[in-house]
């Protein structure tokens, strides 16, 4: 069973949640196109460079998702990275929903007729294709934030993830036995306590914990209702199939006119389907993508304050040690050494802490309005279709 | 009297535009003013009335053979049935009825103007408690002579709409008329209302009771012979209605369970029908297909108004998220669009909400209306076969008599030899009569099939224009909605 996408009109639409990437013809990072091989997702990176540091100025390699995965891990683990906000790694492409009604076509095909099983086939594949338009749009919009990124972008594992034209996998295996995953559980779940407990005397900061706190909430509960609209309407669409079919049906003991009459009818629910369909992907694409991609990127951002909040935690254990040396008169230089890299780190943290923060908002705004634009433009596209639609529809139906 | 009356804020507007369409398509409409659609209101001290009709199941008694439908099972028996085409004796097998059912009916049928509204408004609740029941306005407008008046309102209550039915029904069916159901009783709608809540779901119970009654009588005057009875014409105008008391009977279900009972003993019996009529085998299987087709597509209908119900809410519930994440938004303009985005959606919900009451009393309700008349449909080609059973019985029962008689011509009894005579003579008028009724039933029913497929192709024509133009009208305010966003949209910067 493979599927696969290539360059279409959409392209620009679709790539999105996100904006302001790929602006560096430096390194422009694209996912042109992907296989689906069983559920294992093969996606082509390309890349296209004028940077010294890469081999050629174009090539492609095929990149699994454990890959991605196995990149954002490393960037995590990275010390050097703690003040950045971590990009947020592309969720598993989820192809559950096609699987179950593959498996329900196989199952009632001897129950169906011809056409309920093309039709069925038809949906079926619309919705793998709707999966793999997420998958493709997460995965590609990883890279290029870390490409868009001025740290990043130079970093020495994202170049052997583009370049690299053999398999990853051996080289995952490694990483993993390296790093035993220890700070990705360190980090994994910021500490809402921690953070919320820390003293903050820098007002930027404290603004920034107290929206990143509440937003977080928000914008993780936006996301489940907008899941649920958007399913229900999927729902709506499938109804006008089942009636399309119903009719279709009670057509065929009727006299010609008649008959023709309620085959329009079936026509015309059949059409209403189709768009009522792509209004609800659309709005899956703009609005509910965009909400799923800002929650993982909120906690990135709430990750970031937790290193911040643990250096500062850090540096005021030093300062204690540094006071108890003092009074035993022991180790003295090595506390004074200690609390000085405390602060250090802490400093670090908190001036790329304050520029990331910044950029994030920055880049929030942007792409929220891009996708309300664009979600707000195909609604009114496909209204519109719909209103042709019917009006055409009730003239020929009116004229019988 | 006065009674006190709430007005249900929000709803009557929204049903308001839903409701002028189902009038449109089943008459013309009549004015909103019956229409203002009022609120039950608990007056306490009502008339305490024993009405266990709500709460019993509906009829489940045996019948017999013998038709007793036709006898009064009511407390005021009905007043004889209206026949409007005289009986006549028509040779059987010649196919007379080749032609179009047009040219066999009443001069009245072919009028342009189909001269009467009906409206059913202003349910009110009456009593407290589980005696409690509704009551409900019959406005009747018409210019017809057999009305004593050209306005005329009266009060009615659920069990007097059953009465009528069931009046209708045992006057009515056993000559192939199909009479129009009357709505099904609901015991836990009905409770609710009873019980006191005043809760959106026992508001909506009400309306869709309200409207089903308005349904049933603009289908019972629309049938030529029904319009001129007097227990329709006593329905409609008569201030005071004696109460119909039997429990078991009033139940259009229940009604046609009995009488569909009976046709079963019917179809049991060993006798097959020898159908030399191509024609009512032909329809027979028509229906049978049909009410399957309706059925399926009821269910696919209904689940259209259950999704678009839940949508509604769930649209209804991201825009509260999408206020809230707007509050929360700490970028002025973004929370501003945010904001807007929520104002948005929640129009869209009630846009939902909105269409779904399309759905429903556009299609969804009209479907099953038509679900339970085709069973009335059924119904009348068994009682054909009933029929046509008891003119068999009756040729059965001369044969018989004949052979009693020529036996009886051998031995020496002269009084049982006239007796015998008698007999056949008396048999011989039955089977006559039973000729006769098989066949002006037959022709009845190609009568009553012809009239329903017109008025269902009719129906449905009208009905599918004025769903598919509520899709228009919501498409079209979704642009509007979205086109006002757009800006807001943009404006983020």
């Amino acid at each position: 069973n493979m599927t696969s996408i290539s360059e279409d009109s959409d392209k620009e639409k679709m790539r999105s949640v996100s904006v302001d990437l790929n602006n560096d013809a430096s390194l422009v990072i694209d996912i042109p196109d992907a296989l689906c091989e069983r559920d294992k997702v093969k996606f082509t990176v390309h890349t296209k460079t004028t940077l010294s540091s890469f081999q050629k100025p174009e090539f492609s390699v095929p990149r699994q998702h454990e890959d991605f995965i196995w990149l954002h891990d490393t960037i995590v683990e990275t010390e050097e990275y703690a003040g950045f906000i971590i990009p947020p790694a592309p969720p598993k492409p989820d192809f559950e929903g096609p699987r179950e009604k593959m498996h329900k076509l196989g199952e009632g095909e001897s129950s169906m007729t011809k056409e309920e099983y093309a039709k069925m086939k038809q949906e079926l594949e619309a919705e793998y294709l709707a999966v793999f338009k997420k998958t493709v749009q997460v995965h590609e919009v990883f890279l290029q934030r870390l490409s868009s990124h001025p740290m990043f972008r130079k970093d020495r594992n994202f170049q052997i993830f583009l370049e690299y034209d053999q398999d990853l996998s051996v080289r995952r295996k490694n990483a993993k036995e390296m790093f035993g995953g220890f700070f990705k559980n360190m980090v994994k779940s910021a500490d809402e306590v921690l953070i919320s407990g820390v003293k903050e005397v820098d007002e930027f900061f404290e603004q920034e914990k107290n929206f990143l706190l509440d937003y977080s909430i928000k914008i993780k509960d936006a996301t489940a209702k907008a899941e649920k609209m958007t399913r229900s309407h999927k729902n709506v669409a499938d109804d006008y199939n089942h009636i399309s079919g119903a009719l279709n049906n009670t057509a065929a003991d009727n006299n010609t006119a008649f008959k023709k009459h309620l085959e329009k009818c079936a026509e015309v629910f059949e059409k209403l389907r189709k768009v009522e369909d792509r209004m609800a992907s659309d709005q899956e694409l703009k609005l509910t993508e965009l909400l799923r991609y800002y929650t993982r990127d909120i906690q990135a951002a709430k990750d970031l304050l937790y290193r911040r909040a643990r250096a500062l935690a850090d540096y005021e254990n030093s300062n204690k040690a540094l006071d108890k040396a003092r009074l035993k008169g022991k180790d003295v230089a090595q506390a004074e050494e200690n609390q000085k890299q405390c602060l250090q780190k802490f400093d670090k943290l908190s001036e790329s802490g304050k520029k990331e923060l910044t950029s994030f908002k920055a880049r929030r705004v942007v792409a929220f309005r891009k996708n309300l634009i664009e979600m707000t433009e195909l609604e009114i596209k496909h209204a519109k279709n719909s209103v042709s639609l019917l009006q055409g529809s009730i003239e020929i139906l009116k004229s019988n | 009297e006065t009674s006190k009356y709430r007005s249900l804020a929000g709803f009557s507007s929204v049903l308001f535009v839903v409701l002028s369409l189902v009038k449109v398509f089943l008459s013309q409409s009549p004015e909103a003013a019956c229409l203002s659609a009022e609120d039950i209101s608990p007056s306490s001290n009502g008339p305490r009335d024993d009405d266990p009709d709500d709460l019993f199941a509906e009829a489940t008694e045996e019948v017999s053979l013998d038709s007793p439908e036709r006898q009064p099972i009511l407390s005021d028996g009905p007043s004889p049935a209206i026949t409007p085409v005289t009986p006549v004796m028509i040779s059987p097998r010649v196919d007379v009825f080749d032609r179009s059912p047009d040219q066999d009916e009443d001069e009245e049928e072919n009028r342009d103007t189909f001269d009467i509204q009906i409206s059913v408004s202003d349910p009110e609740k009456v009593g407290d408690g589980m005696n409690a029941y509704m009551v409900y306005k019959v406005t009747t407008k018409t210019s017809l002579s057999i009305f004593s008046r050209d306005e005329v309102c009266v009060k009615r209550r659920f069990s007097d709409f059953l009465g009528l039915y069931s009046k209708l029904a045992s006057k009515y069916m056993h000559m192939g008329y199909i009479v129009p159901p009357a709505p099904e009783k609901s015991i836990v709608g009905m409770t609710k209302v009873k019980v006191g809540k005043e809760d959106l779901s026992s508001v909506e119970f009400v309306e869709k009771r309200r409207s089903a009654l308005e349904r049933y009588l603009l289908r019972t005057v629309k049938h030529p012979a029904l319009l001129k009875d007097p227990d329709v014409l006593q329905f409609l105008e008569s201030s005071e209605l004696p109460r119909a008391v039997s429990t078991q009977a009033l139940s259009g279900a229940g009604i046609l369970r009995m009488v569909n009972k009976a046709a079963d003993a019917v179809n049991k019996m060993t006798i097959k029908m020898n159908e030399s009529d191509a024609w009512f085998e032909e329809k027979q299987q028509q229906f049978e297909n049909l009410d399957v087709q309706l059925r399926k597509l009821h269910a696919s209908v209904e689940s259209l108004v259950c999704h678009r119900k839940e949508l509604s809410v769930n649209t209804a519930s991201f825009a509260k998220s999408a206020a809230m994440l707007g509050n929360s938004e700490d970028h002025t303009a973004l929370s501003r669009a945010l904001s807007q985005l929520a104002e948005v959606e929640e129009k869209i919900d009630q846009l939902h909400q909105d269409q779904s009451y399309a759905d429903f009393y556009l299609i969804s309700e009209l479907l099953g209306d038509y679900v339970r008349l085709i069973t009335a449909v059924k119904g009348v080609f068994d009682q054909r076969m009933k029929a046509w059973a008891k003119w068999q019985d009756a040729q059965v029962m001369l044969q018989r008599k004949r052979e009693a008689e020529a036996k009886l011509q051998y031995a020496n009894k002269p009084d049982k030899l006239q007796q015998a005579t008698d007999e056949i003579r008396e048999w011989e008028g039955k089977v006559q009569q039973g000729e006769r009724d098989f066949e002006q039933i037959s022709k009845n029913i190609r009568r009553e099939v012809g009239r329903f497929e017109k008025d269902r192709v009719k129906d449905f024509r009208v009905v599918i224009i004025k769903y598919l133009e509520s899709l228009v009208h919501t498409q079209q305010q979704l642009i509007k909605y979205w086109e006002a966003f757009l800006p807001e949209a943009k404006a983020i910067a």
